[in-house]
C-alpha cells in the first residue's frame, strides 16, 4: 500500500518535471505577481512592507491555481484515473499521493521562495521568516482544497475557470489566517502564535475534509 | 476466480442502457460480449471495473479472498491509461508498483510484445497501435486473474492480433478469465458470447451512440 502511495507520488514528480509539466511554471508565475505590485503602487517602501505578506499571500494562492485544473482531469482523460481505480489502495491514498505531489511541486518551492521573493516588497528579515513560515503552514490547506475543485471539475473540459470560481472563496479562511500570523510577527496586538495556531488547524481540517470529498467526486462522476 | 452478474441495470443519464444482464464466469473461461455500437459493451465494463454505478442488479466474486472486484481485474480500453511524457518502460514500472502482484519485468513484457525498443522511448513518439501494445503490456506486468479488455484489437496489426489471442490462452490456461468486448471474433477457443441487445424501455433511436 505504501509502495503504491510512492510510486503515485514518485511518478507525479517525474511528470512535472516532464515537458508539459508544471514543475517550475507555478514558482515563475508566483515571482510575476509579486514582481508587478511594485510597479503599479510606486516605490513606496513603507507601504510596501507594510502589505508586502498579504501580496505573498495572494500570489501565492494564485499560483496555487497553477496546474491545478490539471491535477485529476490528466488522469480521467488518458484513463490512468481508471487504473487507480484498480489499484488496491482506496481512492482517498490515491487523491493524499496527488495533492502531496501538488504541494511539492507547487506550495514548498513557493514557501521556500518567499524571502527571496520579500525582497521584492520591501520586507524585513522578521517579516520575511513568517511570511515564509505561514506560507509553509498554509499552502497545503490550498492544494487540498482546490483538489476538491480539481475532482469536481475533472471530466469537465477547459474546467480550469470553473475551478477557480469554486476553490477561491474555500480558500478565503487561509488567506486571512496567513496574512493575519505574517503581519503579526512584525508588531501588532496579537501574537504571532495564535493566528499561526489557526492556520494549522485549517490546513488539518483542508487534509481530512479535502481527501474525502475529492475522492468522493472522483468515484461517481455522474 | 468466479464472477457472476445477476440481473444487471445500467442507466446513463437518466437513459436505460441495459437491463437483466447475467452472466457467470469461472477459472479458464473466456466472454466475448458483443451488441451494436451503444449497446452498453463499455458501460458494462465500466460497472465491472468499478468505474460506474449498476443501477439494479447483483454481481458476486468468489475464491479471491479478500480482495474487491476492482483489485483483481485488469481493464484495457479505449483510454490507455498510459502518460506521454513518461518511457514505455516508466509507465510499465508504475503499473507494477501502483497495482502490486509483480509478475514479468517490464522489458520482458514489452519483448513479449515485439517492443522490446521502445522500452526507453516516451510514449508520445509511439503509434496508436504500439500505444495499445504497451498497455497490453501491463497484463504481464501485475498477475491479476480477471481482464476485461475492450475493443483490444482496435490499432493492433495482424502480428499483435495472434499474439494477443496468444497471451489469452496462456491465460486461461493458467485459470485466468477474459471478458471482451469487441466486434470481431478474437480467436478464443470456446468463449462464451453475450449479447447485450437494445433494453425495451430504451428504443433504438432514443439511445446516443457511442458512450464509451
Amino acid at each position: 500500500m505504501i509502495r503504491a502511495v510512492l510510486a503515485l507520488i514518485a511518478r507525479d514528480l517525474r511528470l512535472a518535471g516532464r515537458v508539459g509539466g508544471s514543475g517550475a511554471l507555478s514558482l515563475v508565475f508566483f515571482l510575476m505577481i509579486v514582481a508587478l505590485v511594485p510597479f503599479a503602487l510606486g516605490p513606496d517602501l513603507n507601504l510596501l512592507s507594510r502589505i508586502g505578506p498579504a501580496i505573498l499571500w495572494l500570489a501565492a494562492v494564485l499560483s496555487t491555481l497553477i496546474g491545478l485544473d490539471r491535477l485529476f482531469q490528466a488522469d480521467e482523460e488518458d484513463g490512468s484515473l481508471d487504473l487507480m481505480t484498480a489499484a488496491p489502495v482506496p481512492l482517498e491514498l490515491v487523491v493524499l499521493a496527488k495533492v502531496t505531489a501538488h504541494w511539492l511541486t507547487t506550495g514548498l518551492p513557493l514557501a521556500l521562495a518567499a524571502p527571496l521573493f520579500g525582497l521584492l516588497v520591501a520586507l524585513d528579515g522578521t517579516a520575511m521568516g513568517a511570511s515564509a513560515l505561514t506560507l509553509l503552514a498554509g499552502t497545503p490547506a490550498l492544494s487540498f482544497i482546490g483538489a476538491v475543485g480539481a475532482a469536481l471539475t475533472a471530466s469537465i473540459r477547459r474546467g480550469g475557470l470553473i475551478l477557480a470560481v469554486l476553490v477561491l472563496p474555500l480558500m478565503i479562511p487561509t488567506l486571512i489566517f496567513g496574512v493575519s500570523a505574517a503581519q503579526a510577527a512584525s508588531g501588532g496586538t496579537v501574537p504571532f502564535l495564535v493566528p499561526l495556531a489557526v492556520l494549522g488547524a485549517l490546513t488539518l481540517i483542508a487534509a481530512v475534509v479535502g481527501t474525502l470529498a475529492a475522492a468522493a467526486a472522483l468515484r461517481w462522476p455522474e | 476466480m468466479r464472477l457472476s452478474v445477476d440481473n444487471l441495470a445500467c442507466r446513463r443519464s437518466g437513459r436505460r442502457i441495459f437491463s437483466n444482464l447475467s452472466f457467470a464466469v469461472g477459472p479458464g473461461d473466456a466472454l466475448a460480449i458483443t451488441g451494436r455500437n451503444g449497446a452498453g459493451k463499455s458501460s458494462l465494463l465500466a460497472i465491472l471495473s468499478g468505474r460506474l454505478r449498476a443501477d439494479a442488479g447483483r454481481i458476486a466474486v468468489a475464491e479471491v479472498g479478500e480482495a474487491s472486484l476492482p483489485e483483481c481485474l485488469h481493464a484495457v480500453g479505449h483510454r490507455d491509461g498510459l502518460k506521454s511524457a513518461l518511457t514505455a518502460g516508466e509507465n510499465l514500472l508504475f503499473a507494477q508498483r501502483l497495482l502490486g502482484a509483480p509478475r514479468l519485468d517490464p522489458r520482458d513484457a514489452l519483448e513479449r510484445l515485439g517492443l522490446g525498443h521502445a522500452h526507453d522511448l516516451p510514449v508520445a513518439y509511439l503509434s496508436a497501435g504500439q500505444r495499445r501494445r504497451v498497455a497490453l503490456a501491463r497484463l504481464l506486468v501485475c498477475a491479476r486473474p480477471l481482464w476485461l479488455l475492450d475493443e483490444p484489437t482496435a490499432a493492433l496489426d495482424t502480428a499483435s492480433q495472434a499474439v494477443l489471442a496468444e497471451l489469452m490462452e496462456g491465460h486461461r490456461a493458467g485459470g485466468g478469465l477474459v471478458i471482451a468486448a469487441t466486434h470481431q471474433s478474437l480467436g478464443l477457443a470456446g468463449a462464451a458470447e453475450l449479447r447485450i441487445e437494445a433494453s425495451a424501455a430504451a428504443p433504438l433511436a432514443d439511445v446516443p451512440e457511442d458512450w464509451a
